[in-house]
This record gives structure tokens, C-alpha cells and sequence, in this order.
């Protein structure tokens, strides 16, 4: 248990401590919550939508937990040869509490980032219909932190060299942002994109998100705890396994 | 201490370790030495826990690390080849972290933690962040923490590599003081011949995945004839250069080299 703590501090500790990165990582959320926000904003409101801005906020904080996590788990790849993950492999500790505590630790900095983008939402304009039920969002930020951190120690722990990065974010993570509803409604799509939307585990977070912020959801709150906890559970064990494989 | 018997590794068709044998007395300082490639990195893989021999046998403190991975890991440290310390963490929380991961109770990992860092002139930097410290310091705390749970055996890999000669008189002279002060058994290896004759009290030279010979320093100079170690060496392995094909290891290396501008 405390071989699990330590490592969670570290990754804690760690975010705290890298201020730089902590502004920079907050550039890209802020660019889709304004520039889209207030860019395709009139032509929402046209369509008969509402306000864009509303509509896209959730799906921008979930883009931020979907990267920050996934990365997290990338960045086991360095970390494997010039970092600290050694030192942990050879530790009297087994390989599932160090992947735990490293998820686990990879998937709170993301629900921190989520929340600080939250505020960032906030300060744009971003008003949840009923702020009794804003709470519940939490437990859809921590389900999506959950499920893509298990799939970056999956995908990081199986990645040889730093060359898979960039396919990694090409075809894994980029589509599942743009695939997810994060930026477009789900309803009234073609046969094809709404298979593809619902094959996405982010678009049942951000869906989650949206019935309990603008009391708007697709899927239906119930079935995205559901999908993300199925998913979730599934990308532990993988994860975990795969952890368990790494040669160094 | 260590004993080894008939050790094998083979990665496809080719035999990494073939029929290695050696032991290391309790208390020795022991030098495994080799050319690029010749299975010196794969042999303290297997002696660490880190990959599965093929055949043959290896003990610890008595014990077989395949049956009792984490007793024997218990009582060994290692420093790697590359650095495995958290650069955004302070020297202070790398020895705390390490001291949890080890079961250190905390009075005792404090205390321990403390004496380390006097003894490797690291006390006064504990509360920076590694990634500030000079190549020397950082290998230095690499060498403290591996000796915080007070292991039976320390296995250093290359640990000199990249420094400077100063840093290297003082790194050495370091691990003899703990050496002897707390008669933990060193197995090391390095590419520095000298290195290897003035810190070593046997040396045991593998080439081709075959122990060559071994023996102290003196004796195989006797054996081959030669004045130093470096021709001894050389007498023994050839003078042939080992070009190794870059493995994704080496590739990240050199990434990471160009983003460190060269310091280690």
C-alpha cells in the first residue's frame, strides 16, 4: 500500500512542481473553448442549438483529461530507460502496485487539469444549468481519467521507441477527441459516424458530462457510468498485463 | 556471495552469456569487464532480477532470485547504466522514495539517508531538484540511494561513464570507504582499465558471451605477460572493434544526449 502512495505522490508532486508545463498543457484547451466557442458560436446559435460555448465546454475538459492521461502513460517509454521506472522494476514491490500507484497518480493530475480547465470554462461564460448536480461531473472526469490512463500504460508499456509517439497521436489519440461529440451533437449523424461515435469510450465521458452539466445527453447518464465502467475495468487488466511485460 | 554456474541467455540464434561461471567472495570488490556487446549488461540483467536466465544457476546471499525475487532484491542495490533518478524530485525525495519501495522503516530510512548524503557530499543540495545537479553529483546520489536499504551487494554498471577524472577519483573512492566500512560486496563494471585495476580486488574479463579469465589484477598481468590491465585486456579479447547494431536503447540515447547538450 505504501509503495502505491509514494508513486502517486511522485506523479502529484511532479505536476505541481513543472509550472511551465502546467500553463503550456493549458494552451490547447483554451484554444478550442475560445476560438471555437466564440468563433462557431453565431452558427450554432443559427442552427437553433444554443450557445456553442455551453455545448463545447464539457467536451473541451474532457479532451484535457483524455490527453493529459493518455501521456501520462506515453511517458513510461522515457521513463523506462532514463528514468525512474527502473528503479521501481527492481524495487521489492510487484508490478501491479506500480502500475496502480503510476495510473492512479497519471490519472488524479489529469482529473486536476480537467478541473482547472472547469474554471477556465467557467470564467469564458460557461454556466451548468442545475449547480446542485455540477458535482456529479467529477465522477465523470474521474472515469475518463481512469480509462484512458490504463490505455496510455497499455499502449506506453508495448511502444519500443519514441517514433510510435507520433502514430500513436495520429490514429489513436486525436481521433478519439474528434470522434467523441466533444465538438459536434451526436443526434441526426450517418449510419457510419454515429458507429463510430459510439465505439468512442470519450464520447459516453463527455456525453455523462453533458447531462449533468446542460441536462443534454445522447446515451442516456446511466449507460455512460455503465460503458465507462466496463471499459475502464477492461483497460486495467490490459494495462496491468501488459506492465507486467515490460523487458528493460 | 554471488555464485554463478553454468549461466546461458540466448536471444534468438544469438548466445548473449554461454556457460558463464564465477563466484564472489563476501566483502570483495569484483570488476566484470568486456568489450561493447560481450554480455556484460545481459549477466547483471539476470543477476538482478531483470530477465530469465535460459539454463544454469544463480545465487545470492544464498538465495535463487527466480524463487525469491523479492528477498534477493531486498538485498542487492544497482545503479543502471542510464540514470534512473526523478530530475523534478529533490535528492531527498529519491532517497525517501527509494526507502518506501524498500520497506525501510521511517526512522531508520531518515537517519540512513542523512549518513549517505554526508558521506557522498550531497547533504547541503538535498532539498534541490536533481535535474540541477552536474553528472557526478547525480551518479553520486544514484550510488547513495543504492545503498540506503543497506544491500549485501551493490552492482554498479558503467557507473563512471561520461565523467570527468575528478569525479571519478572521488565516486570510487566513495564506494571503498562504504565498501569497507559496511563490507557490502561491489560487483561493478566499466570500460576503464585503470578503474578496474586500482578498485578492483578480482576482475573477471568476458568476451563473445565466454568468461575469459579470472583472477586479480595482478595475476593476469602475470598470466599474460603484460605491464598494465588495458594490454591485458587486450592481449585476452583482441584488438577487433565491436560494432553493435543501435538497438531503440541506443537511439534514445542519443536523443537524449542531444536534449541534455551532451551532459549525462
Amino acid at each position: 500500500m505504501s509503495a502505491i502512495y509514494i508513486l502517486w505522490l511522485r506523479e502529484l508532486k511532479r505536476y505541481t512542481r513543472s509550472r511551465v508545463q502546467l500553463v503550456a498543457s493549458l494552451g490547447q484547451p483554451m484554444l478550442y473553448l475560445l476560438v471555437l466557442g466564440f468563433g462557431l458560436g453565431p452558427v450554432f446559435k443559427r442552427a437553433g442549438n444554443g450557445s456553442y460555448l455551453q455545448f463545447v465546454a464539457p467536451g473541451v475538459i474532457g479532451m484535457t483529461i483524455l490527453f493529459s492521461s493518455v501521456f501520462s502513460g506515453l511517458g513510461l517509454l522515457w521513463d523506462r530507460q532514463f528514468g525512474f521506472l527502473k528503479e521501481t522494476l527492481v524495487a521489492p514491490v510487484s508490478r501491479l502496485q506500480i502500475m496502480i500507484g503510476r495510473t492512479l497518480g497519471g490519472a488524479t493530475v489529469a482529473i486536476l487539469q480537467g478541473l482547472l480547465v472547469a474554471v477556465i470554462c467557467f470564467l469564458a461564460g460557461f454556466r451548468p444549468v442545475n449547480l446542485a448536480l455540477a458535482p456529479l461531473a467529477i465522477v465523470f472526469m474521474v472515469l475518463i481519467a481512469i480509462v484512458f490512463a490504463a490505455l496510455g500504460v497499455a499502449i506506453g508499456s508495448s511502444l519500443q521507441d519514441m517514433q510510435g509517439f507520433q502514430l500513436i497521436m495520429n490514429f489513436l489519440v486525436l481521433p478519439i477527441y474528434f470522434l467523441s461529440g466533444a465538438l459536434f451533437p451526436l443526434d441526426g449523424l450517418g449510419k457510419i459516424l454515429s458507429l463510430v461515435t459510439s465505439l468512442d469510450p470519450l464520447s459516453y465521458g463527455v456525453d455523462g458530462m453533458r447531462a449533468v452539466l446542460l441536462n443534454l445527453t445522447h446515451f442516456g447518464a446511466a449507460i455512460d457510468v455503465i460503458v465507462l465502467a466496463i471499459v475502464g475495468s477492461i483497460l486495467l487488466v490490459i494495462g496491468a498485463w501488459r506492465f507486467s511485460k515490460i523487458e528493460i | 556471495m554471488i555464485r554463478v554456474q553454468n549461466l546461458v541467455k540466448s536471444f534468438g540464434n544469438f548466445t548473449a552469456v554461454n556457460d558463464v561461471s564465477f563466484d564472489v567472495a563476501a566483502g570483495e570488490i569484483f570488476a566484470f569487464l568486456g568489450p561493447n556487446g560481450a554480455g556484460k549488461t545481459t549477466t547483471i540483467k539476470m543477476l538482478t532480477t531483470l530477465l530469465r536466465p535460459n539454463s544454469g544457476a544463480i545465487e545470492l546471499d544464498g538465495l535463487n532470485p527466480e524463487t525469491h525475487q523479492n528477498e534477493a532484491r531486498k538485498r542487492f542495490g544497482i545503479v543502471f547504466q542510464d540514470p534512473s533518478l526523478d530530475g523534478e524530485l529533490s535528492a531527498w525525495e529519491n532517497m525517501e522514495i527509494h526507502g518506501v519501495l524498500y520497506h525501510v522503516p521511517g526512522k531508520i530510512r531518515h537517519k540512513r539517508a542523512e549518513e549517505l548524503l554526508k558521506i557522498f557530499e550531497l547533504w547541503e543540495r538535498r532539498n534541490d531538484q536533481v535535474k540541477k545537479f552536474s553528472g557526478g553529483m547525480k551518479r553520486r546520489l544514484e550510488i547513495a540511494r543504492g545503498f540506503l536499504h543497506t544491500p549485501r551487494i551493490l552492482f554498479l554498471d558503467e557507473p563512471t561513464l561520461g565523467l570527468d577524472p575528478q569525479s571519478r577519483n572521488q565516486l570510487w573512492s566513495h564506494v571503498k570507504k562504504v565498501n569497507e566500512s559496511e563490507r557490502v560486496t561491489v560487483f561493478l563494471t566499466t570500460h576503464y582499465m585503470d578503474e578496474a585495476d586500482r578498485v578492483a580486488h578480482r576482475v573477471g574479463i568476458i568476451d563473445h558471451g565466454k568468461l575469459v579469465t579470472v583472477g586479480t589484477p595482478k595475476a593476469i598481468k602475470e598470466q599474460t605477460g603484460t605491464e598494465s590491465l588495458e594490454e591485458a585486456f587486450l592481449a585476452l579479447t583482441g584488438s577487433t572493434i565491436r560494432d553493435e547494431s543501435a538497438g531503440s536503447a541506443d537511439q534514445m540515447r542519443q536523443f537524449a544526449r542531444m536534449w541534455s547538450g551532451g551532459r549525462r
